[in-house]
């Protein structure tokens, strides 16, 4: 995995080099459909290879199953259910994140996502980081971080905590395909 | 090394008693009650003798009495531990046979001085 | 040497809460009116123990509270004074605000004084103690001597307390310079003579010019009444002496510099007041021999199977073999004793309702027993100390639902004193914990009707007793007409039972109106290892808790029977059991949906049985119990989850919840037949 640094698409010279040290975060970033995704890489704790998980009677779609992990049980989340995705099969690319969660009762927890395949990691300056573009008040963004532009494609930040470490799983799909409007009626 | 009996129905003046006195270089030997502190002291040729008064099955005055009736303890050096309010069993206690008392709440620093006049 | 006192304040706080639990039983089981002499005196202890305790440590507050309570005791136990109901009152109001004090001091929270202070003033109003009165003292300016002359007739029996005038003189010595001359005149005939018997007296003359009376004093204290003795100040003779009164400043106390006030540590407080935890736990000495004991046979199977896998030929496959099965026993007896090391027994928590009954019926003015029974049956520190609140819950729905007012007893034709009876045993791998009483009942027909209000079933539906019953853990669930500050609203019985199912547990209640309920708790002994059966559905495996496993049969069509279209029933022997298919509980594709091709695994679980269908049964095996909710959470029928050999992950199943799942669907169904 190289590191890169982000170019940005404003003419500000200041680029990600001279910003501080504690603005600058690393993101691993990860394909599903075809859009980027990134997490705070401080919050991955292992990427494994898919391998089947043990199914949870009356769980939720999203929720795949649960797994072995070195002796713990972790439940796997299937991302591209919580975001309207057509389903797919699970392939020899297909990996699993395994992410540190903090709930919202401060617990930790340890979760693993489901994802099309591991991207890259970046660097990222936090002035570079565009919060979610407004949207009804309905809509709960909270697990939206912010958006970037990396190498002229936009990729989409996620809070993890605000991600999986609720009770309600937010309007995940409907808020995508508000940013991705949003995204198509700026390009235009 | 010098070996002190320290009986007290309460166990963190017992850890604080036996630190102290650890730190101070004496070798100490613990009891809970008066019955413990007696067989201790059969069993330990102990030197001095710090006894709280008020404790379960037998109390500090008891047991001085009863130690006093061993010939290696006729003339130890017997302490009673007691608060303030309690100087009233002052005189029981000498009757009994005790040798002087220590005011609680004392300072570690006070019962080492105490432990020193008593030992020589 | 400066000592630091502040490591032995976890025990000190331990031992003190332990004291005022011994305090608050002995006062709970005090008859004022017949004290009983060995409880009162345990009851001083506990209090002396903790007032020395904190004078020592540096709690003042403490100290100075515990002070009070502690004249009043020893005033009882001396039997100058009686004892009242309102006085033990008082005393286990200290009790609690003594806990409350200690409990601040030990999380460094600073803790509001005005309680103690009140109840202060009560104890101090019945001993009849002046408040601070200023004592106005006669302070003697001393003359300055340049020396004391000290005169000591030695009383007879001074060396048998151990006294030794030799080591008096070595004191004074320190002080200055000492000249001794002993009189010997006291001794008697040398055949009179007893050798442990002091005859000698003594004229010391201490010469020192900053040595004052008191200091002489303390040299002398421990044989002063035994002893003779007179002390002049040696004076200086161009200096004139002069004494005056003065007038002594309000009486403080003394400040002592270098033991801090410990009172003041709370000042930094953190926003969150958390009760210490203690990290430690007590445990009885048998326990960690066993223990110790299996340890010591685990490292010598172990060094055996080491030799022999060093040296691996035919023959010893047969040894190496015997050994593996010695260690495989070693490590279940093993594994049993270290979890019976969290095994404490449940009077810990059961120890505290005996006061909220007493404080709650007075607050109710109800007659209220409470019995309790199977205190010493021992489960899981954790699980103990989860359930305490639930049980607090259930017992204080009794006390303010199920049993009556006094006049509604006598109505009702029962004794004015209701009696709620507690009980703990343990059955099969399980403790269970039982809330009777012999109160009102529950009132079936209100719950029908709120329930019918809430829409929580249907119109038309008709319920056993049970289930109806059974209804008042549902969530938003109270049908009482007052909300009481007792048990609050509804918010309670749906928590308890979810309280209880994390644990892996149930509850349950049977009812007669009229004659009294029995709430019912069933735990889990162990959290970590279960005796499991290995059942296949479809491509999954999941575990059956052998102990739930009544009987496995293969189905003949002839004992089935179906119901009213609903749940089909199987006919086994004398009863008739629904069958629940768990590939549809589940939603997994079986191998056949017939049911003839197919298992039936007969399970039980607090007395109702039901049969699950199933594809395959497989090995029998012990599974170390996995928490599902640690990263995920509870889910309804299972109660766990462990890890195959080959590394996959099985869901254990709750039969408990399985059986009400399956009677859900059987009513559901019902309800939309």
């Amino acid at each position: 995995m190289s590191t890169m640094q982000a170019d940005t698409d404003s003419t500000d010279s200041k680029g990600s080099m001279v910003g501080s040290i504690d603005a600058v975060d690393q993101y691993l970033t990860f394909i599903m459909d075809n859009e980027e995704y990134g997490v705070d890489i401080l919050a991955v704790k292992e990427i494994r290879n898919w391998d089947s998980a043990t199914p949870i009677p009356r769980a939720p779609p999203h929720v795949r199953g649960v797994i072995n992990l070195r002796g713990t049980i972790i439940p796997i989340i299937d991302l591209r259910q919580c975001f309207g995705m057509a389903a797919i099969e699970y392939g020899p690319l297909t990996v699993v994140l395994v992410l540190q969660v903090t709930t919202s009762g401060n617990d930790s927890r340890e979760v693993g996502i489901v994802v099309d395949a591991v991207s890259d990691v970046y660097s990222l300056d936090s002035a570079d980081i565009k919060p979610a573009p407004q949207m009804s008040d309905q809509l709960n963004t909270s697990f939206i971080r912010g958006l970037v532009t990396i190498k002229e494609h936009m990729v989409i930040l996620l809070d993890i905590d605000n991600l999986l470490g609720r009770e309600d799983l937010a309007d995940f799909a409907e808020v995508r395909d508000a940013i991705k409007k949003d995204e198509l009626v700026k390009a235009v | 090394m010098t070996k002190i009996l320290a009986v007290d129905d309460s166990a963190s003046m017992r850890q604080m008693i036996t630190f102290t006195l650890k730190s101070a270089g004496f070798d100490v030997v613990e009891a809970c009650d008066g019955v413990e502190g007696v067989s201790q002291a059969r069993q330990h040729k102990c030197d001095l003798v710090l006894s709280d008064v008020n404790m379960p099955n037998m109390d500090g005055i008891a047991m001085t009495r009863e130690l006093r009736t061993l010939p290696d303890y006729k003339y130890t050096p017997i302490l009673m531990l007691t608060t303030e309010s309690g100087l009233g069993k002052k005189t029981e206690g000498k009757n009994a046979g005790a040798t002087g008392w220590i005011v609680k709440p004392f300072k570690p620093d006070q019962l080492l001085n105490t432990i020193k006049k008593v030992l020589g | 040497m400066s000592i630091e006192l502040s490591q032995f304040f976890q025990v000190f706080f331990e031992e003190s809460f332990e004291g005022l639990d011994v305090m608050e039983s002995g006062l709970m089981s005090l008859d004022p009116a017949n004290v009983d002499n060995e409880m009162i005196n345990s009851i001083f202890r506990a209090a002396h123990s903790i007032k020395g305790g904190s004078a020592t440590f540096g709690f003042a507050s403490v100290a100075e509270f515990t002070h009070v309570l502690e004249t009043l005791l020893d005033e009882v136990r001396a039997e100058t004074r009686g004892m009242s109901t309102d006085m033990v009152d008082l005393f286990l109001q200290s009790v609690d605000c003594l806990r409350e004090l200690l409990e601040g001091l030990q999380a460094e929270v600073p803790v509001d004084g005005a309680r103690a202070d009140g109840l202060r003033q009560k104890f101090e109003a019945i001993l009849d103690i002046p408040a601070d009165a200023v004592v106005s003292e006669t302070v003697e300016v001393e003359p300055v001597a340049i020396g004391w002359q000290i005169k000591l007739v030695g009383g007879e029996d001074i060396l048998r307390t151990g006294n030794e005038p030799i080591r008096m003189f070595t004191q004074l010595g320190e002080l200055g310079e000492l000249t001794i001359t002993t009189d010997f005149s006291r001794l008697p005939a040398f055949n009179a003579l007893t050798l442990e018997s002091c005859y000698l007296s003594w004229q010391l003359t201490l010469m020192a010019d900053n040595v004052k009376r008191a200091d002489v004093d303390e040299v002398f204290e421990w044989v002063v009444d035994e002893c003779e003795i007179t002390i002049e100040p040696i004076m200086d003779e161009s200096v004139p002496v002069a004494a005056e009164q003065v007038e002594a400043p309000e009486a403080t106390e003394a400040v002592e510099e270098d033991v801090p006030d410990a009172d003041s540590i709370g000042l930094a407080a953190p926003q969150t007041q958390k009760k210490a935890e203690p990290g430690s736990i007590r445990v009885d000495i048998d326990k960690i021999d066993t223990l110790i004991n299996m340890v010591g046979e685990l490292v010598i199977t172990q060094s055996m199977l080491g030799q022999i896998g060093a040296d691996l030929s035919s023959d010893n496959v047969s040894k190496l073999q015997e050994g593996l099965q010695d260690l495989e026993r070693n490590v279940q007896v093993l594994h049993e004793s270290v979890m019976q090391v969290r095994m404490l027994p449940i009077s810990f928590t059961f120890n505290r309702f005996p006061r909220m009954v007493r404080d709650l019926s007075r607050q109710l003015n109800k007659k209220i027993d409470l019995v309790v029974k199977g205190e010493q049956t021992e489960l899981d520190k954790t699980v103990m100390e989860k359930i305490g609140d639930p049980l607090v819950h259930l017992l204080r729905n009794c006390l303010d639902h199920g049993i009556e007012t006094p006049a509604e007893r006598v109505k009702a034709g029962k004794p004015e004193t209701g009696v709620i009876s507690l009980n703990a045993f343990h059955q099969g791998g399980n403790i269970i914990i039982q809330i009777n009483d012999d109160g009102a009942g529950l009132p079936k027909e209100k719950i029908l009707a709120k329930a019918r209000k809430n829409g929580i079933i249907g119109p038309d539906v008709v319920l056993s007793d049970e289930q109806i019953n059974d209804l008042i853990f549902q969530p938003g669930f109270s049908t009482a007409e007052v909300v009481s500050d007792v048990s609050g609203r509804g918010v309670g019985m749906d928590v308890v039972r979810r309280n209880v199912q994390e644990l892996g547990g149930h509850v349950s209640v049977k009812s007669a109106e009229g004659v009294g309920s029995t709430f019912s708790i069933s735990l889990p002994l162990t959290l970590a290892i279960l005796d499991g059966q290995l059942v296949r559905v479809g491509n999954q495996v999941y575990i059956f808790p052998l102990v739930s496993i009544v009987e496995s049969l293969s189905v003949d069509k002839k004992q089935v029977s179906t119901v009213a279209g609903a749940c089909d029933l199987l006919r086994l022997r004398e009863e008739y059991i629904p069958i629940i298919p768990l590939h549809d509980a589940f939603g997994i594709e079986p191998d056949s949906r017939n049911l003839e091709k197919s298992l039936i695994v007969v399970v039980e679980s607090e007395n109702t049985k039901v049969g699950l269908v199933v594809d395959e049964l497989q090995a029998q095996q012990q599974v170390v119990i996995k928490s599902l909710e640690t990263n995920y959470q509870s889910v309804e029928g299972i109660s766990g989850a462990t890890i195959l050999g080959d590394g996959t992950v099985s869901l254990i199943l709750d039969i408990g919840g399985i059986v009400t799942i399956g009677q859900n669907t059987t009513h559901m169904q019902i309800k939309a037949a």
